[in-house]
């Protein structure tokens, strides 16, 4: 792999393709949308396979003078590989889930979600602040065509709504890169990641990147374009949505706020994990109400969020991996959670939780891989999420017992309400008539549903696969974290190991009756 | 400093005077006829002083070699490079305005008029002084010599009744502001016993005294209302609606460069010493302008009216950097600048596109609508366009605002950055309103003309300037900014 710019080479196919799509038929741009993602996750999986594991920090680096003011500087490392992995496996699957369902403007649409991936691949491949940024903010272009132009019935508000919000929240970010850039002499994000900030600056630089963060994450109060956003986008657009747009937040946490700002962020962890522990519990509750099932899932998704920023914030090991894995399982899961509606929203143009019911009978085959996702997103043993939530919770854990208490509390509450969904949807009686004729999965949508059960199995069967590239990044942030950590309140303590195993007196004491 | 060497250096205004004077009489001679003969000449004369510009805008000249005429004028690297900017806006201006007049539709039979190009190039001329000038007499020539052309060419369209009102309101307003210009210049004459810049930056050292903070306040202010900053932004809306578009494509880009070059000059050469008094105003300005322009805008409903109120909001940003009174701002604004001026072009070409079968000009929002389905090709330049003028990545407008907010920061002005960075997303409420109404509202297909080739090309050769690959001018244009930068701080 020397030499060749690989990382360039992902950006470049994607755009390539999408510029192609402009300029062919409706079905032609379908096709050429496939082949380009495919070309995609090839060059990913063969990424992955030469990432070397325990090599250099940053690796596929690649360097070129191109601009006034920032360098066009690309490189990886294990966070940023797992991530770019997710995002190249979802785009072929999102642009199966669009194969039939949009028939209006289809190569701008297959164009739209083309520069989607080249601008998310670039976001976690930029090694330079402003190069960062602007593939970060330039997502707001596609993604506010995606919702406005093929979105649902109110898709102007929803868009609006996105677009603003994000727009405001990242603004002030790039005051406090302009301050950081101007202070530390450089753009560089590896250099900078080890740059020690003064530690009055960082309190407001910390908040300014927040700002962003949160928006995106998105945290409680400002997740209120998330369920907009979600409902009214297409199918596809939601799976984006859910799967990596919602990632850049945590990413931007693991890679800028934590390592760039380590003193702030323990000052700082307090409000993280007051915000996380409302949203934990707040929108699940808000869930358990709803009627439109994308509002659902939105909604878990930002109870699934705020454990990864609580996760994040709990500065050990074990909760920043455990946050790296609900981000990639949680990328998967509610993606596939979002197709289970589409699958159904194509047949039956509603979300109305109401108008299914019984599905079980007519789509058995729908209905397992359902079941699958939803115990996934519940975090059954053997899923992706479980180990997610339970590295997180173990992290948690050891920083606030308080706050892994009400953590743990959404996982009970997120069973309740996807428990409570499927009930709806799957089983009971078929009490709609037209939701009772509705036929099994079909070919195309066999293929999106098993490439995800299959990566989610995977997942949660042997991750170490997915842990192994980020364990030394991760122990390299934790290092970088180590002197800033607050004190935990659980007080952990390994004891001194038992002389004899547990069980072996109550076998004595029964012996010793037994002889006397 | 002998003739020879002082004509060398106002050569390209030499050759805009003599074409200017040469079209007139073939003008007189030959009708309405020859117009667009004239056009084209003139266009080739502004090309032509263009590359007169290179070798020096090249090499960054400045210092006493650039000043011509004893102090009167002075052809410094900031001259030229502002210089280029207003013949390339004069050039599109050009362009795009034949096929514009010769619709019937837009209340005029007779076609372009002679004197349309020709008193472009007098405006040019106007600018082109007003630009080089290091005396404040020099610069009140051209800036009246610019300022009389404009009003005439504001009502160019004499039976239109829009167009005769655009004029006269510019002209009223136009001749208020250049008497507080002069009444400050007086003050400034009078408490420094000089009008060359030189020797009242040498007049204003130290202690300042009310009567020339006075004077300095009327300087500005006169300059404020000809860059349209708010509180003298009020003319703007009107004529920009009421003028004639290629007219008002013609005001939003050159004459603004000229404008605020001038500012720039002022702000920074003569008043250089003073920064501290004026620099609060300046950002007053800037920070008005922003926001103003920004609400401004979003009730509109005629395209030229936004643009009118975005031209504000544009300059506030601009202001910005002048605010930072350092190298690094002067050389951030004239990127924006650049920036600016390709934008402003682009997005007035696509209105002049808007037109039906008959040649009528559509200018409202309802006349839009579901664009991107219709005229595909129109609807996705403005896009770029709009996008980029709210400064949205990975578009060149983002650059600009990159470079104006960075200078801001690191001239230690952190909190009034972060203020007009967030006053700068109200402005992408009404820019991404546009991309709505195009691309999400049902369409109405009232934009059913033909475009001729000259605004499909200048259309295109912006929205290439805009898109992501403008970044790749970035090298160049940070290095020319940068020498114009230097030229104006290199105190003589």
């Amino acid at each position: 792999m020397d030499g060749f710019p690989i990382l360039t080479a992902m950006l470049l196919v994607p755009l390539l393709a999408g510029i192609g799509c402009f300029f062919v038929a409706a079905n032609a741009a379908r096709w050429l949308a496939l082949m380009g993602t495919l070309l995609t996750f090839a060059l990913g999986v063969m990424l992955w396979v030469n990432y070397e594991i325990g090599g250099p920090q940053w690796q596929f680096t690649e360097t070129a003078e191109l601009f006034a003011g920032f360098k066009y500087a690309l490189g990886i490392d294990g966070i940023a590989l797992m991530l770019i992995m997710l995002s190249v496996f979802l785009m072929p699957i999102c642009i199966l889930a669009s194969w039939n369902s949009i028939t209006k403007r289809v190569g701008e649409y297959m164009a739209a979600f083309l520069f989607m991936e080249v601008l998310m691949i670039g976001v976690f491949a930029a090694q330079d602040l402003f190069l960062f940024y602007i593939f970060f903010e330039a997502g707001l272009i596609p993604m506010y065509l995606i919702i406005g132009v093929w979105g649902g019935d109110n898709r102007i508000y929803a868009s609006y709504k996105f677009f603003l919000y994000t727009l405001f929240g990242s603004v002030l970010m790039l005051i406090a890169m302009f301050w950081m850039v101007a202070q530390a002499g450089t753009s560089d994000i590896p250099t900078l990641m080890q740059y020690d900030f003064p530690v009055a600056a960082q309190f407001w630089l910390f908040l300014a990147f927040f700002a962003s963060f949160a928006v995106k994450m998105p945290m409680w109060p400002v997740h209120t374009w998330l369920p907009d956003a979600h409902v009214q986008a297409p199918t596809a657009g939601s799976v984006i949505l859910a799967g990596v747009l919602l990632k850049l937040g945590g990413y931007g946490f693991i890679r800028f706020s934590l390592p760039m700002f380590p003193d702030a962020s323990a000052e700082l962890a307090w409000l993280i994990f007051a915000l996380s522990m409302i949203a934990v519990v707040y929108t699940s509750l808000v869930a358990l109400v709803q009627h439109d099932m994308k509002k659902l899932i939105a909604y878990s998704s930002v109870a699934h969020m705020a454990l990864v920023t609580a996760s994040l914030f709990a500065f050990n090991v074990q909760g920043l991996e455990g946050a790296m894995m609900i981000m990639l399982g949680h990328g998967l899961v509610s993606g596939a959670l979002f197709l289970c509606v589409g699958v159904i929203y194509d047949r039956l143009h509603t979300r109305e939780i109401d108008r299914y019911g019984g599905l079980s009978i007519n789509m058995p085959y729908y209905a397992t891989f359902f079941l699958l996702f939803t115990m996934a997103s519940i975090g059954l043993p053997g899923t992706s999420n479980f180990i997610g939530e339970f590295l997180a919770l173990a992290g948690i854990y050891q920083a606030s017992t308080w706050v892994a208490l009400v953590c743990t509390t959404g996982i009970i509450l997120g069973a309740g309400y996807m428990l409570y969904l499927y009930r709806r949807v799957a089983f009971g009686a078929q009490k709609n008539e037209d939701a009772a004729a509705m036929p099994d999965m079909d070919a195309r949508e066999w293929g999106m549903m098993a490439a995800l059960a299959a990566a989610v199995m995977w997942m949660g069967v042997y991750p170490e696969s997915f842990l192994a590239p980020m364990r030394a990044d991760i122990a390299a942030l934790d290092a970088r974290l180590a002197a800033a950590a607050p004190q935990g309140d659980s007080q952990l303590q390994v004891g001194p190991p038992r002389a004899q195993a547990a069980n072996a007196i109550a076998f004595e004491a029964h012996d010793e009756e037994g002889a006397h | 400093m002998d003739y020879a060497s002082s004509f060398a250096l106002i050569a390209p205004e030499l050759l805009l005077t003599a074409s200017g004077l040469v079209l007139l009489l073939v003008a007189a001679f030959g009708g309405d006829k020859m117009a667009r003969p004239i056009a084209i000449l003139a266009a080739a004369t502004l090309f032509g002083a263009g590359i007169m510009l290179l070798p020096g805008l090249h090499s960054g000249v400045m210092g006493l070699d650039t000043y011509a005429f004893g102090t009167l004028m002075r052809a410094d690297a900031f001259a030229l490079f502002a210089k280029a900017m207003i013949y390339l806006a004069a050039i599109g201006c050009l362009m795009i305005a034949p096929p514009y007049f010769a619709q019937a539709a837009n209340g005029n039979e007779r076609g372009m008029r002679a004197e349309y190009p020709i008193l472009v190039l007098f405006a040019v001329l106007g600018m082109s002084i007003m630009v080089s000038a290091s005396d404040f007499m020099t610069l009140y020539l051209g800036l009246e010599l610019n300022s009389l052309a404009a009003y005439v060419l504001a009502s160019v369209m004499r039976n239109d009744a829009k167009s005769s009102e655009a004029g006269l309101k510019y002209f009223v307003l136009g001749a208020l502001a250049s008497g507080i210009l002069l009444y400050g210049m007086s003050l400034l004459y009078g408490f420094t016993g000089s009008t060359e810049f030189g020797a009242v930056r040498a007049g204003l050292s130290g202690e300042m005294g009310t009567g020339a903070l006075f004077g300095l306040v009327f300087v500005l202010a006169g300059l404020a209302f000809k860059i349209a900053a708010v509180p003298f932004h009020m003319w703007t809306p009107d004529v920009y609606e009421g003028a004639p578009t290629p007219v008002t494509a013609f005001f939003a880009t050159a004459p603004k460069v000229a404008a605020v070059a001038l500012i720039a000059r002022v702000a920074l050469e003569v008043f250089g010493e003073q920064a501290a008094a004026w620099q609060q105003i300046v950002m007053f300005l800037a920070l008005a302008s922003i926001v103003v322009g920004a609400l401004g805008a979003i009730g509109q409903d005629n395209l030229k009216r936004l643009l009118a109120y975005s031209s504000i909001n544009n300059v506030g940003f601009i202001l910005l950097g002048l605010a930072v009174a350092n190298a690094a701002g002067a050389s951030a604004m004239m990127i924006y600048l650049f920036i600016y001026v390709a934008m402003s072009l682009g997005s007035f070409v696509a209105l002049l596109m808007l037109r039906g079968e008959d040649g009528t000009l559509y200018e409202t929002f309802d006349d839009i609508k579901g664009l991107s389905s219709t005229q595909p090709v129109i609807a996705w330049a403005l896009l770029l366009l709009m996008f980029s003028l709210a400064g949205i990545p990975p578009l060149l407008g983002f650059y600009g605002k990159f470079v104006i907010f960075q200078a801001t920061v690191e001239a230690g002005l952190v909190a009034f950055g972060a203020i007009a960075i967030a006053a700068s997303v109200i402005g992408a409420f009404y820019y991404i309103k546009f991309v709505k109404v195009m691309f999400f509202d049902e369409p109405v297909d009232r934009v059913t003309g033909k475009s001729t080739a000259a605004h499909w090309a200048l259309l295109l050769i912006t929205a290439v300037i805009i898109s992501p690959l403008g970044y790749l001018l970035t090298p160049s244009l940070t290095d020319l900014a940068d020498k114009a930068a230097d030229a104006l701080f290199l105190v003589s």
